[in-house]
């Protein structure tokens, strides 16, 4: 059965693209977290969790909240919605901050609200908490982006029956450069109302994910 | 065109080995465990951590050798120290499983699939600067040199996702099995103990001074371990009966709850072992034997045993391998289920180390001395950090 992306986002360079259409660009950012908090505040969320979270954490709950915008989860059971993520350099970018906490063997300060995002799958805890969604989920790291594999899980995971939907991208992060894209993946039968979101829906395959990776 | 695909082809685990502080393959670690031996020590390492800390550790001196003995058996002119500690489990252990089976990893319908928390983390600290490239931190480099050590033909697929990591990796590679785009995988875990991770959790004062108590009324906090598992998976059965147990269903879940904290209900992870349940065509009556998670946080086990009460199963025998050689992370799932599969090839239940007093809301039933069982399936259950959770059931044919 074939399934669709009924809505996606891209954030890189300062520019935010939600399905197709640039809806945030400002040159001469130079910090990742004055572009997230920028484009958070643009977006009128209200989530005080957001500024505890580390930078791929961020990034990967805006790239959903744009998703979500458009393709609503209502009627979708929790359970049967899942998350499925990957990037390149896992937590990274906050390993570098704890290890900056015990560098110094006499001025040791590790901290549990920083060691905790040292796991590259926080990020999915974090967008699972804010939208109520308790389906399959899983991190997967690959040197660049890797749309087959991609696909490939997420796929299985529909032919398993274990998902209706879902969220799938690459949420990358590192020292200032990020990149990312989200997907919400539906099956052919819920997307009869596909024009919701502005977007035609397009069919779920590598090549599709791909095209929306580099075209945007 | 629609692939035709068999959900149901089966998949079978035809060989393994495991590492922790207690042996190289999982024979040694089994009669390890059968004979009592606990490999969590207080470990006074000024090099690793700043204070004494309760730890399971694997023996560097005969990891080293072993390495080298590889080495010299597959005639590479490389030094051992070329490689991380990391590293040298990974080599150590997918060498003693290719060794004992016929499977190929330059065919390109043989799968590798990956899983470790923290890969090379202990690359940060100063000493390995000078040794190491800063790339050897990432994990997909980590992965390509366990590809070309030993040639695979295929990128492996790399799981990072908490202490589920290794269930995850071995429901992946079953799930593209069952697709038909590869006939075997080879299914590894591994992490280390570091100061990175030590000093972490200790800052969540989650470390038990003394090793853990899974389950048990006075358990303090987790112990940390490192190690190694790693499965061959196959859709064909081996000749042995030992090579005639399957993975029968397998699913994850996630708490929607809270980023370091269990569930309050274990709904969650109840849903994901019905789930398992139901693929498997499992009743509660007909499993056999759970091993649990069984961190010996004061949390997680609270969660564990309502999630077994939920899914009907508090009467069935559940332990934990924990307090035998503590918390591998990464390995954990792919550790455990080893040994939980060594259960059913055995028809030996394992007791539960470090359990002496019933400290959990909903009643289980603790296996408290080791006792012969006929097993013919058992859950291996899991969860972690960022609300995660996993079942897999393993079933004999």
């Amino acid at each position: 059965m074939d399934r669709f992306i009924t809505s996606y986002s891209r954030l890189h360079d300062n520019k935010v693209i939600v399905n197709g259409r640039l809806i945030f660009y400002q040159e001469n950012i130079i910090k990742f977290a004055d572009f997230i908090k920028t484009v958070f505040k643009q977006e009128q969320t209200v989530y005080p969790k957001f500024y505890k979270m580390d930078a791929v954490s961020k990034l990967g709950f805006i790239a959903t909240e744009l998703v979500l915008k458009d393709a609503k989860l209502a009627g979708y059971p929790g359970e049967s919605v899942g998350v499925v993520l990957s990037n390149a350099s896992s937590s990274l970018d906050t390993d570098l901050a704890h290890n900056e906490t015990i560098r110094d063997r006499s001025g040791y300060f590790p901290s549990p609200s920083v060691f905790v995002y040292t796991l590259p799958n926080i990020v999915i805890g974090e967008v699972c908490i804010r939208n109520k969604i308790k389906g399959e989920n899983a991190f997967l790291i690959s040197e660049t982006f890797n749309a087959s594999l991609l696909h490939d899980y997420v796929s299985e995971l529909f032919n398993n029956e274990r998902v209706e939907a879902c969220l799938c991208g690459w949420i990358e992060v590192l020292a200032n450069k990020c990149d990312a894209m989200m997907v919400m993946v539906e099956k052919e039968d819920h997307c009869r109302n596909g024009g919701a979101s502005g977007m035609k829906p397009m069919l779920f395959n590598a090549e599709n994910l791909n095209f929306i990776m580099k075209r945007n | 065109m629609q692939l035709m695909v068999d959900r149901m082809k089966p998949v079978y685990i035809l060989n393994d080995n495991f590492i922790t502080s207690l042996g190289f393959s999982t024979a040694e670690n089994i009669a390890a465990i059968a004979g009592g031996a606990i490999g969590i020590r207080t470990m006074n390492d000024p090099v690793l951590y700043p204070n004494p800390v309760s730890l399971s550790q694997v023996d560097t001196a005969q990891l080293d050798q072993k390495v080298s003995d590889i080495l010299a058996a597959l005639n590479k002119n490389i030094s051992p120290e070329s490689f991380t500690r990391l590293e040298k489990f990974f080599i150590v252990s997918i060498n003693d499983v290719l060794r004992n089976s016929t499977i190929m990893p330059g065919n390109h319908r043989t799968l590798l699939v990956i899983s470790t928390t923290k890969g090379n983390i202990n690359l940060l600290e100063n000493r390995y600067k000078a040794i190491f490239s800063h790339k050897r931190l990432y994990l997909w480099e980590l992965g390509r040199v366990i590809q070309h050590f030993f040639g695979f033909a295929n990128t492996p697929v790399i799981i990072s996702n908490a202490c589920i990591s290794g269930l995850v990796a071995v429901m992946t590679a079953t799930r593209f099995l069952q697709s038909g785009a590869y006939d075997q995988a080879v299914v590894t875990g591994g992490d280390i103990v570091s100061e990175f991770v030590i000093s972490g959790f200790q800052s969540f004062q989650a470390i038990s001074p003394a090793p853990c108590k899974p389950f048990d009324l006075n358990r303090t906090g987790l112990s940390l371990g490192e190690g190694c598992g790693t499965m061959v998976l196959s859709t064909e059965p081996g000749p042995s009966a030992a090579q005639m147990i399957r993975v029968a269903g397998a699913a994850t879940s996630n708490d929607a709850n809270h980023i370091s904290g269990p569930s309050r209900t274990g709904e969650e992870l109840s849903w994901a072992i019905n789930q398992a349940m139901k693929q498997a065509l499992l009743t509660p009556k007909e499993l056999g034997y759970i091993s649990a998670h069984g961190t010996a946080t004061l949390f997680n086990d609270e969660m564990e045993s309502k999630a077994i009460g939920l899914s009907g199963l508090a009467e069935v025998p559940v332990n934990s391998f924990k307090g035998y050689w503590g918390h591998t992370l990464g390995a954990a799932g792919i550790v455990e289920s080893i040994a939980a599969i060594s259960s059913l090839r055995n028809n030996i239940l394992y007791k539960s180390a470090g359990f002496k007093t019933p400290g959990v809301p909903e009643p289980l039933d603790i296996v408290t001395s080791n006792r012969p069982a006929e097993l013919t399936s058992c859950l291996k259950t899991a969860s972690g950090f960022g609300g995660c959770n996993a079942a897999i059931i393993y079933q004999k044919d």
